[in-house]
């Protein structure tokens, strides 16, 4: 289990409750597909993924990206059980989506430079030290059912 | 990884748009990354690595002029850096992955200060050339 300090579940929940998560998660989405453009490989049936203006656009980019970032609220609720929550997730990935875990990674990195961009001075050391050891876990987790 | 002539715009003008703040940028990447990753800080025993630290800043002013002169000889990052890369090479001895954490955290920097010059086109040139320098720095390591 990971242990979290009354400061870093502050600094996670009250960052998150000022995210608006669909469009975070759009942004989130788009940016990995153009930062990592290997990362379109997941995503043949998407449609046009041609360019950073096509990709940011795309309205399947904008309802995956909120999807994802959904499920990461998820996580957020349960800080105390991540690995429990992401168990099935975590089979899903491997067993149908088969993702490679260190895409989540990367994700997990994107997803703290769009705080930063969106929050700024209110995303301090402390608090972007707490998100990312919250994305890291998150990767872990979503590995761990991996075989 | 190459850096396409886009890439290299993309990176002038960012820079450009940072100015002379690019030093501090430079302290306040090195203290979040001190923060976030704290195994970072086993590479500075010799310093005192407390937030607003003087020895962080002035180190911060030296891994910023270390950028900006790549920025400055972007068609020869190799050459621009071939000094510095014999001395992590044959002293410092950093070892790679840090390179990458480094290199998150100055993006992170960035996009607190200059969110709108952070387009998902620049973030992908930005991430690109630290990338570059990055391995410029830990190419002569074997």
């Amino acid at each position: 289990m990971v242990h979290w300090t009354a400061e870093e579940k502050q600094l996670i929940t009250s960052i998150w409750g000022k995210v608006n998560v669909e469009e975070c998660g759009a942004e989130a989405l788009a940016r990995l597909l153009i930062v990592y453009p290997w990362t379109q490989r997941f995503f043949s049936s998407f449609g046009n993924l041609s360019s950073p203006t096509a990709i940011t656009g795309n309205p399947k980019v904008r309802a995956h990206g909120k999807k994802v970032l959904t499920s990461f609220g998820e996580a957020i609720k349960n800080l105390d059980n991540i690995k429990a929550t992401y168990s099935k997730l975590s089979e899903l990935h491997c067993d149908k989506l088969h993702v490679d875990p260190e895409n989540f990674r990367l994700l997990g990195d994107i997803l703290i430079i769009v705080l930063a961009a969106h929050f700024a001075r209110d995303f301090s050391p402390a608090c972007h030290s707490a998100w990312q050891k919250l994305v890291g876990v998150v990767a872990h987790a979503l590995a761990r059912k991996y075989h | 990884m190459v850096l396409s002539a886009n890439d290299k715009t993309n990176v002038k003008t960012a820079f450009s748009k940072f100015g002379g703040h690019v030093e501090e940028y430079g302290g306040e990447a090195l203290d979040r990354m001190f923060v976030t990753y704290p195994q970072t800080k086993t590479y500075f025993p010799h310093f005192d690595l407390s937030h607003g630290s003087a020895q962080v800043k002035a180190h911060g002013k030296k891994v910023a002029a270390a950028l900006v002169e790549a920025v400055n000889h972007i068609d020869d990052i190799a050459g621009a850096l071939s000094k510095l890369s014999d001395l992590h090479a044959q002293k410092l001895r950093v070892d790679p992955v840090n390179f990458k954490l480094l290199g998150h955290c100055f993006l992170v920097v960035v996009a607190i200060h200059h969110p709108a010059v952070l387009t998902p086109e620049v973030h992908a040139s930005l991430d690109k050339f630290l990338c570059a320098v990055g391995t410029v720095l830990t190419a002569k390591y074997r």
